[in-house]
């Protein structure tokens, strides 16, 4: 038998799949070329020339104009909605999640999911003009513990202005398998009025493209571009009891928070009450500056509570979920007269717990505030 | 050799005589879920009518120029199911480009076309029956049609049955599925009438 006769088949299904391959790249590229289209933003106050194509969040970026997006255009965060006054096609299943009667009703879109086919008009708030993209270089990296990281960006001569609370989009350049530069979202915990430097907490995500990359790759004296500010996420100007629950590296925007609060008097103007939640000693960080903050202000109270204390330690806090704390202070400790306001930050799922207990003890849902970056 | 049919016979035939659908049974997945709304079924029906057309004569294209020829009919399977998935994606692209809510309604269903088993049924039937490429683009475009027409009976039919008081346990599914054998044995009724083999 001729010995190329094994070589045929392989042969003749290689080169049909090149063809059709061929074919669909050659489809793609003619049939998916939408040209130049134009966004039209806020009637006319701004106009973008853009390439059609793309999804309209990372158009918009590309131009300049941010969009909050704490997922990162992945549709999981519902953060990125535009008004669309022109006609985009009905809701996809992919919105629905994240709109109301009242929004649709508005034709108000997640921009990650609208893809640009022709001129659109759109309206976005005026302060979203304000969001900018910010390169800095990192100034230094500190281990918190063994998973959350301390990184300082130094802006150089570039002022931000944010409102302790606000998160930015920390981006990193595409590395071993990631192709693409990546961003997401992280608060701030330097204080708003250090204004060249913006700090941030990242703990490790197993698996998670930005925080393996600032865990195992990022140097101090390496150029980073963040952007933002974004979120409204920041305290409210009452006089309300505030009670504030994190974990993890949900510190960050209280860090903020508090060392604003250090300078604006915020501790003699209301009580709070700052619950922080870990698993381990070892999972604990800045005990020292929060319980000097606690002795000195006869209005704070920190709380920071082990849900798994290791034996043998000398741990002086609390012990439990964070959550039963929570719900025993709620009951006990903290005064059931003077309304009060909650204010989250943490996983998903202890920002649910937190959110049912909080409930539960008849806090208004209104007055609860929290970022959900998932 | 191919057989002798007149090729508009054999067009006829495949709308009516043998549909695809209800004499053979193929393609029941999307016919049933798809059948509750008249609107997406006229969509799916023009999707599925374009992708049996243009997979019939292609894959009729690469049997008889490649494959016998290499003599590699034992790969017809493989490259069947290449080309169709290959033309589906292409449809997909032009449907988003053309009629962007079509391309929504249809949703999920029209990559689901791919693994539509009247697809690959009707290449298969064409081989078996070694039409020749003028047959093989009639029968193809017909069974396409006839699916259509399956489908928009199908769900008209099921606007009305929605109406009516079906037995709990009967409902959906339950019911479609009889009312699909009834079709099916109308349709018989032709059977045989025009051959098409």
């Amino acid at each position: 038998m001729d010995p190329t006769a094994f070589l045929v088949a392989p042969l003749v299904i290689a080169g049909m799949s090149a063809g059709l391959a061929a074919l669909i790249s050659i489809t793609d590229r003619y049939v998916n070329d939408y040209g130049d289209v134009v966004i039209d933003i806020n009637q006319g106050s701004k106009k973008l020339d853009v390439k059609g194509g793309a999804n309209m969040l990372v158009t918009l970026a590309e131009s300049g104009i941010y969009i909050p997006s704490a997922c990162g255009g992945r549709g999981s965060c519902g953060e990125c909605k535009v008004k669309v006054n022109s006609d985009v096609g009905p809701h996809l299943p992919t919105e629905l999640p994240y709109l109301d009667e009242k929004q649709m009703e508005q034709n108000i879109r997640l921009s990650c999911q609208i893809k640009l086919k022709a001129d659109v008009g759109i309206e976005v708030p005026e302060y979203l003009f304000n969001i900018k993209k910010y390169s800095g270089t990192v100034e230094s990296i500190r281990d918190l513990t063994h998973d959350i990281k301390e990184v300082y960006v130094n802006l150089g001569d570039e002022e931000v202005s944010f409102r302790a609370g606000q998160y930015g989009q920390f981006e990193v350049p595409p590395y071993d398998k990631i192709k693409e530069r990546t961003q997401r979202a992280y608060s701030m915990s330097s204080k708003p009025s250090d204004k060249n430097h913006l700090e941030f907490l990242i703990r490790l995500v197993p698996g998670g493209i930005v925080t393996t990359y600032v865990h195992e790759r990022l140097k101090e004296g390496e150029k980073i571009n963040i952007v933002g500010p974004f979120g409204d996420f920041y305290v409210r100007d009452t006089e309300a009891t505030m009670i504030c629950v994190a974990g993890g590296s949900g510190m960050a925007p209280f860090k903020s928070i508090f060392y604003q609060g250090v300078e604006n008097g915020l501790f003699e103007k209301r009580d709070i009450w700052y619950f922080f939640g870990a698993r381990t000693e070892k999972d604990m960080f800045y005990l020292d500056e929060l319980r000097e903050l606690d002795s000195k202000y006869e209005r704070f109270h920190f709380v920071p509570a082990l849900s798994e204390p290791e034996p043998g330690t000398d741990w002086q806090g609390a012990t439990g979920l964070i959550t039963e704390v929570l719900d025993n202070y709620l009951k006990e400790k903290i005064s059931t007269e003077t309304p009060k306001e909650g204010y989250l930050c943490g996983s998903p799922g202890m920002l649910d717990a937190c959110m049912s207990v909080m409930r539960d003890n008849d806090m208004a849902e209104e007055a609860i505030y929290f970022d959900k970056f998932a | 050799m191919s057989p002798e049919i007149n090729p508009l016979a054999l067009f006829v035939a495949s709308i009516f005589t043998s549909n695809i659908l209800l004499a053979n049974f193929l393609g029941m997945c999307s016919f049933i879920s798809i059948s509750k709304d008249m609107k997406s079924s006229n969509g799916l029906g023009l999707a599925v009518t374009l992708v049996l057309f243009v997979t019939a004569g292609m894959n009729w294209v690469v049997y008889n120029l490649v494959l016998v020829p290499l003599g590699l009919e034992y790969l017809r399977y493989i490259i069947f199911i290449v080309v169709i998935a290959s033309i589906v994606q292409i449809i997909e692209m032009i449907i988003d480009r053309v009629s962007p809510r079509l391309y929504i309604t249809l949703g999920i269903f029209l990559p689901l076309i791919t693994v539509n088993c009247a697809i690959l049924g009707v290449s298969l039937f064409m081989e078996i029956r070694q039409y020749s490429f003028v047959q093989s683009l009639t029968y193809g475009l017909g069974s396409g049609l006839g699916w259509w027409l399956a489908i928009m009976l199908l769900a008209a039919i099921r606007r009305r049955v929605e109406k009516a008081p079906v037995p709990a346990g009967l409902k959906g599914p339950g019911i479609t599925v009889i009312t699909i054998g009834f079709m099916a044995m109308a349709f018989i009724g032709f059977g045989g009438m025009l051959p098409v083999q």
